[in-house]
């Protein structure tokens, strides 16, 4: 944004802008469309059944139907809830989900907003997204969305606390924390990329997997979908929303999970780099590198999101008292101890590289 | 008007928030117009197994979800402590390290004492 108001004055500047969000926007929305249906398609397989295979060829225009079908039905609300606050928890749910993309580079230098404290903006975003859940359970003035809300918030701060220590340990190895600065300290082929680099690969692999584990829950996916465990609490906190309010909710999810998906693509596996080296090395002309480089981050997300769909086809849910176990006994302080490991680890290892040209000179008489 | 350089990299952000607030709205207000609106007793009552709800759902819960987010933000205070640390570590800096060790290690006593007290446990 600055670049187009230094370079078009602070008018046409700002209408770039406007364009680059509500491209990010659009393409945000038509990729969660072919998603939720590669959800549903890898669910399908798993069970030998087709999937949905009726709206367009193999069913690729079933979530364009699906949005269609959403908008012509009835907006209920239920005699006894909060109105405001009703219609106010889905769109508060979706604009969150959509504000975290602002800093998310989906390509070299393609950014909305390349902010130096990028990931403390997504840990501030993706903390504050409990809220829409908590008022919409409270607003529908109904025991199953009420119960539901609770378990939904007490999940997901649970795996927050995990989430935010992982994170930690890349930013140790890293030393920023702008987002681009974290994929370009990968660029040299799979072995820099944080979940294998060596020798911190001990300590950031099981990370990786811990912080895989805890995307899955913070985002309510299967194996940790119990606020919507249908045979407990119907849908969870969705059960009195219809219609288009449902429709952000689930937006909003998904929007979540494919954040968490690219969020795990750039922080472990490279961001946009190939596994054989800096995207930039390709035989590429130079207005190509973005281009190619968004493939490969695109790609990466797909395989993160084909690890999602595959979680939910084959392993069964988990219970309450599991999962707070799990989240608080056995992932936090494992989290902790990866930190102050890779914190000893990097700490050392700069002061070295420090005090080795130091006392070279002093061993030169120079 | 003259924009700064915090301006500027802000305004994006909240020009995001403004078109995912207009995409939002203007999808709850496409289903207000075109779906058909009949409430009836039935359909706008709050959700029960077969019978009307008794009272209000604004019920007492259990004080273990109370606790749960209480330990959240001791924890989610922690990590936001540790994001400015990092520079420091990554400076080679010994001492900013060891002062560290010495806060994780009095959250950690405390972390101990509420796993001993049981406030982790759910039956």
């Amino acid at each position: 944004m600055a670049g187009f108001v230094a370079e078009f004055g602070v008018l046409w500047g700002t209408l770039l802008a406007v364009a680059q969000v509500l491209a990010v926007m659009v393409m945000l929305l038509l990729t969660l469309a072919f998603i939720l249906l590669f959800d549903r398609k890898v669910w399908a397989a798993v069970q030998m059944r087709k999937g949905p295979n009726v709206v367009g060829p193999f069913g690729l225009l079933q979530s364009f139907a699906d949005f269609f079908k959403f908008v012509f039905k009835e907006i209920v609300i239920p005699a006894g809830a909060n109105k405001t606050v009703f219609i106010l928890a889905p769109l508060m749910t979706l604009v969150l989900a959509f504000a975290a993309w602002a800093v998310v580079p989906i390509a070299p230098g393609w950014v909305i907003s390349d902010l130096n404290v990028g990931i403390l903006y997504l840990f501030a975003i993706s903390s504050l997204g409990v809220y829409g859940i908590i008022m919409g359970g409270w607003a529908s003035n109904s025991k199953y969305p009420f119960l539901g809300s609770l378990r939904s918030a007490a999940q997901m701060v649970s795996y927050e606390v995990s989430i935010g220590f992982v994170i930690i340990t890349v930013l140790l190895l890293v030393g920023s924390m702008n987002l681009t600065a974290i994929v370009s300290n990968q660029a040299d082929g799979v072995w820099a990329w944080h979940a294998f680099a060596w020798p911190t690969v001990f300590v950031m692999f099981p990370m990786f997997v811990i912080f895989f584990i805890s995307a899955l829950a913070e985002t309510n996916r299967p194996p940790f979908d119990l606020p919507e465990a249908e045979s407990e609490l119907v849908a969870g906190y969705q059960v009195e929303y219809s219609s288009t309010p449902y429709l952000l909710f689930m937006i909003g999810e998904y929007l979540n999970i494919v954040l968490m998906c690219a969020m795990i693509a750039i922080l472990f596996l490279g961001g946009w780099h190939p596994p054989w080296g800096p995207i930039e090395s390709a035989p590429l002309p130079g207005w190509a590198v973005p281009i190619a480089g968004f493939l490969v981050l695109y790609a990466k997300i797909w395989f993160v999101f084909f690890l999602f769909a595959m979680v939910k086809a084959i392993v069964p849910r988990y219970r309450y008292d599991q999962l707070m176990r799990l989240g608080w006994k056995v992932f936090l302080p494992t989290a902790l101890a990866a930190v102050i490991a890779v914190g000893a680890y990097r700490v050392h290892e700069v002061a070295a590289a420090r005090a080795a040209p130091a006392a070279i000179m002093e061993m030169t008489g120079g | 008007m003259e924009l700064s350089g915090l301006w500027l990299e802000y305004l994006p952000v909240l020009i995001l928030l403004a078109l995912a607030a207009a995409i939002g709205a203007g999808f709850m207000a496409a289903a207000w117009v075109l779906a058909p609106k009949d409430p009836n007793k039935e359909k706008i009552s709050a959700y029960e197994c077969g019978f009307n709800a008794f009272d209000d759902a604004r019920m007492k819960f259990d004080v273990r979800f109370y606790l749960v987010s209480i330990l959240f933000i001791i924890f989610d205070l922690e990590v936001a402590f540790l994001f400015p640390w990092i520079f420091e570590v990554n400076e080679g800096n010994i001492f900013a390290f060891w002062s560290m060790m010495v806060f994780l290690g009095v959250l950690t006593i405390g972390f101990v004492y509420e796993w001993r007290k049981g406030a982790l446990e759910w039956e």
